[in-house]
């Protein structure tokens, strides 16, 4: 038998203005679902990244375009899917750029962007990435928690 | 889902306190109003962050720009009053460690 869940989407254009309005809608989901505060502003800076990096490749080539987002509400964790609408860009290259600051980085080249994927992959439990014509961002957070907590002392140390 | 920005000017310093959330939507505000005070020569720019209920790299990016700018002109950033999740933001992308980051509010303006 297929696991239960609830599902809810929503379109938004892929505008800067509607990503707070994401945010809204899935802190009423994850406290729903009897997430922590903690947990909650985990999710809501990891997804938000997820809808700032469709909405920025839309606006960078001025194409408009729609993001959708999908919540799996199931027992034990919230998986939430941010898929733009068609519009490629380059996985790898924006790989490549992600991660960390560390102190010795000089302060001429910090960079000023591509923290957003380093973002979400430090916050979620799992992470998962398609990329077909668009790309698809699936994350999962569980309930507990737990894990997220080692990733981070990982990150840190 | 806005920003509200307050600045004064004290001789070198600049005060800015701000209020709301800090995303991709607010972000360009903030860095619209702060930049041109970074442009001058040694300048001193103290950013109040006790009242940002949200924060994501978006902002990051914000700071990280006035860092650089500011530094390249001699001049100094320093964030205030961070609640532990700001912190905790600015520690897992290791800009706590590059950065003048205070948690207190400064007082006795």
């Amino acid at each position: 038998m297929r696991e239960a869940f609830d599902y809810i989407e929503m379109k938004i254009p892929a505008m800067p203005e509607y990503v707070g309005v994401i945010r809204l809608t899935l802190s009423g989901i994850a406290s729903r679902m009897g997430f922590t505060y903690d947990l909650i502003d985990d999710l809501k800076i990891a997804v938000s990244e997820a809808i700032t990096n469709a909405v920025q490749h839309a606006y960078k080539k001025d194409e408009g375009g729609e993001v959708v987002v999908g919540f799996g509400l199931y027992q034990d964790r919230l998986e939430v899917m941010v898929a733009d609408s068609g519009k490629s860009f380059d996985i790898n290259k924006a790989r490549d750029e992600i991660g960390p600051y560390n102190e010795n980085s000089q302060i001429e080249f910090l960079r000023e962007g591509g923290l957003g994927l380093y973002l979400i992959e430090s916050l979620m439990d799992e992470v998962k990435i398609h990329q077909n014509e668009g790309v698809t961002v699936f994350m999962t957070k569980y309930l507990e928690g737990e894990q997220v907590e080692r990733n981070v002392e990982t990150i840190s140390t | 889902m806005n920003i509200s920005i307050s600045l004064t000017e004290i001789g070198s310093e600049l005060h800015a306190k701000l209020t709301g959330e800090i995303d991709a939507y607010t972000a360009p505000q903030v860095k619209e109003s702060l930049h041109p005070y970074a442009e001058k020569a040694g300048v001193k720019m103290i950013v109040d962050l006790t009242d940002v209920s949200y924060m994501d790299s978006t902002g990051l990016g914000v700071f990280v720009g006035l860092f650089k700018k500011l530094k390249s002109e001699n001049g100094n950033l320093i964030l205030t009053g961070l609640s532990d999740r700001l912190k905790r933001l600015f520690e897992i992308t290791g800009l706590a460690d590059v950065m003048n980051v205070n948690t207190e509010v400064e007082g006795g303006v």
